[in-house]
């Protein structure tokens, strides 16, 4: 089956650990993951400035690490983004902010890669929001 | 056939930026040209209420964003009429003409309609 998996959850919730836990469970299930879209409070897990203390899951570099490893087309809203603090290089330099926090393998983008990854799916599956 | 999506926005307009962020999926998707949906449930109902005024707050006011939705071609529009008679709204004098409230035994058959959705 062809999974689109969005995140709405900042990267300390719970459902951001169900949301990495639900991706390597698809894809070891032999399932494909057509897109991971970051929205909402979810663009946070994407940051390349969360530091986690040593004893705690590093969340944001398992997720990292996870999209790098199977080559995952990893999205995160750029308009997300950007309200919450969270720049790849070239929008540091469009915006002329000081930190850059976000790098491959995470790609900005717009909402049309969320409505594009829901028709390419057979299923979508949404983690976090109230 | 293009799937649909349903939209289900749960957030105040002045409770952050949940409520926007879930009317710009809709609109991202109207103009897309997507078969999309947008039902108001709990405490986004307060979207509809009339004269917001959301400069006193310090927010830009979400009601324009919502008229455009008829502009975006996005003309499934709902509300939880239990939410709304909860909240003390007048379900007759909504800011969104085009809403259909619906009562809370008719949203699973809604939901149920659309092929994925999201709540937001």
């Amino acid at each position: 089956m062809k999974f689109a998996i969005a995140l709405f959850s900042a990267a300390h919730a719970p459902s951001s650990r169900r949301a990495l836990a639900f991706a390597q469970a698809a894809l070891a299930g032999g399932h494909e993951i057509v897109r991971l879209f970051f929205y909402q409070d979810g663009v946070h897990s994407a940051s390349d400035n969360i530091v986690t203390p040593q004893d705690e899951l590093d969340l944001p570099a398992q997720w990292r690490s996870f999209v790098s490893e199977h080559q995952l087309d990893g999205v995160v809203c750029i308009a997300a983004a950007l309200r919450r603090g969270v720049l790849n290089q070239e929008e540091a330099t469009r915006y002329q902010r000081p930190a850059v926090n976000l790098s491959a393998p995470w790609e900005l983008s717009g909402l049309g890669q969320l409505h594009d990854a829901v028709q390419a799916a057979d299923r979508l599956i949404c983690f976090g929001g109230p | 056939m293009a799937q649909s999506l349903l939209i289900i926005s749960r957030q105040a307009p002045w409770s952050g930026p949940g409520a926007r962020e879930a009317l710009d999926i809709v609109l991202a998707g109207g103009a897309f040209d997507l078969p999309i949906g947008l039902l108001f449930l709990d405490d986004g109902v307060f979207q509809l209420a009339p004269g917001q005024q959301a400069a006193a707050v310090q927010q830009k006011d979400l009601s324009a964003n919502l008229q455009a939705l008829s502009l975006f071609g996005v003309e499934q529009l709902f509300a939880c009429g239990a939410s709304v008679a909860e909240r003390g709204l007048d379900p007759a004098a909504l800011n969104l003409d085009e809403v259909q409230v619906l009562a809370p035994a008719e949203l699973g058959a809604l939901i149920d309609r659309f092929d994925q959705v999201i709540t937001l």
